[in-house]
């Protein structure tokens, strides 16, 4: 537990990495939710191939890492209504806010937008706001 | 070669959300419990992802093309509105509702047996219906401003301009 931080910290640097090396090479912003959002609504079609690529990656190369791990367990909700309500609020929110944890919290956040720090402060919220109401509330989580 | 700086760039943005333990949906809700058990990793992954990116962005703002030549993004919207504050809401309760956000929920979705596939297939819906919901949104504001023109409002007996200040 007490080394949490610090792989936190290590795997905040290779996310950083990750989003400058899209933003310096091929020019850019590593935001997951438009990334995928662009192909399923159509507004990326000039940049699919790029977008597969991404999305490609990002499912195949953690898979590769975890026999490194003795466990990795997700604890990922095992309630078909949780994680289907919760999709939904995440595809929808993430698309009319245009942005998502990395490219309104990482890539907005780095460049002082004011956008990106609202954003950041009101998913935010909603979050503490989501665990208030479900988990000390309702007790469904 | 873009799709592999892309492929490149997405593997290593989902290594870093493994070992940082995004994946996690209990260190996810940790993180946003402030009234539980708080567990403030997630404040480290965002900071060491933010700082980095701080300096990639002094570099970028120099630079007028990309190394692949496309040129930089920008300029971007300045605008705070009802769409980012409640887009934000909206995502910030589902995040909680399951720890999940779209890199993770892809990172993870190999390990994640079906409730990864249902969640990733819920969040595709949603993305999907948000282009009706922004103009059904776009509608309301319109009802909303409508406001009746001046002539019909009753109350209000109409006085002649005044005339013009004799010279």
């Amino acid at each position: 537990m007490h080394q949490d931080w610090i792989w936190g910290l290590v795997g905040g640097l290779m996310i950083g990495a990750a989003a400058g090396v899209y933003l310096l090479i091929n020019g850019r912003v590593l935001g997951a939710s438009g990334i995928i959002g662009g192909l399923i609504d159509g507004t990326g079609r000039d940049t699919v191939s790029e977008r597969v690529a991404f999305i490609g990656g990002l499912i195949a190369v953690p898979p590769l890492l975890v026999p490194l791990y003795k466990v990795v367990d997700t604890h990922v909700s095992n309630s078909a209504l949780v994680l289907i309500a919760a999709g939904l609020m995440v595809g929808l929110g993430t698309r009319l806010a245009n942005g998502c944890t990395s490219g309104h919290g990482v890539c907005g956040m780095s460049r002082l937008s004011l956008r990106g720090i609202v954003a950041t402060a009101f998913y935010l919220l909603g979050g503490g706001l989501s665990l208030v109401v479900f988990r000390h509330l309702l007790g469904v989580i | 070669m873009r799709n592999l700086i892309a492929f490149f760039s997405g593997g290593l943005f989902g290594a870093g959300l493994l070992v940082a333990g995004m994946v996690d949906t209990t260190k996810v809700q940790g993180w946003l419990d402030v009234f539980g058990a708080w567990d403030p990793t997630l404040a480290f992954v965002m900071g060491g992802a933010v700082s980095v990116m701080f300096f990639v962005w002094i570099v970028a703002k120099r630079r007028e093309k990309a190394v692949l030549g496309s040129p930089m993004p920008g300029p971007f919207p300045r605008l705070v509105d009802r769409n980012l504050v409640l887009g934000s809401l909206l995502f910030g309760a589902g995040w909680g509702l399951a720890g999940l956000c779209p890199g993770p929920a892809m990172a993870s979705l190999s390990f994640n047996g079906w409730q990864g596939w249902l969640f990733a297939i819920a969040m595709g819906v949603g993305m999907a219906i948000t282009p009706r919901m922004r103009a059904w949104l776009s509608v309301l504001d319109r009802s909303t401003l409508e406001v009746p023109p001046c002539e019909t409002i009753p109350g209000e007996p109409r006085r002649p301009a005044p005339p013009p200040a004799a010279r």
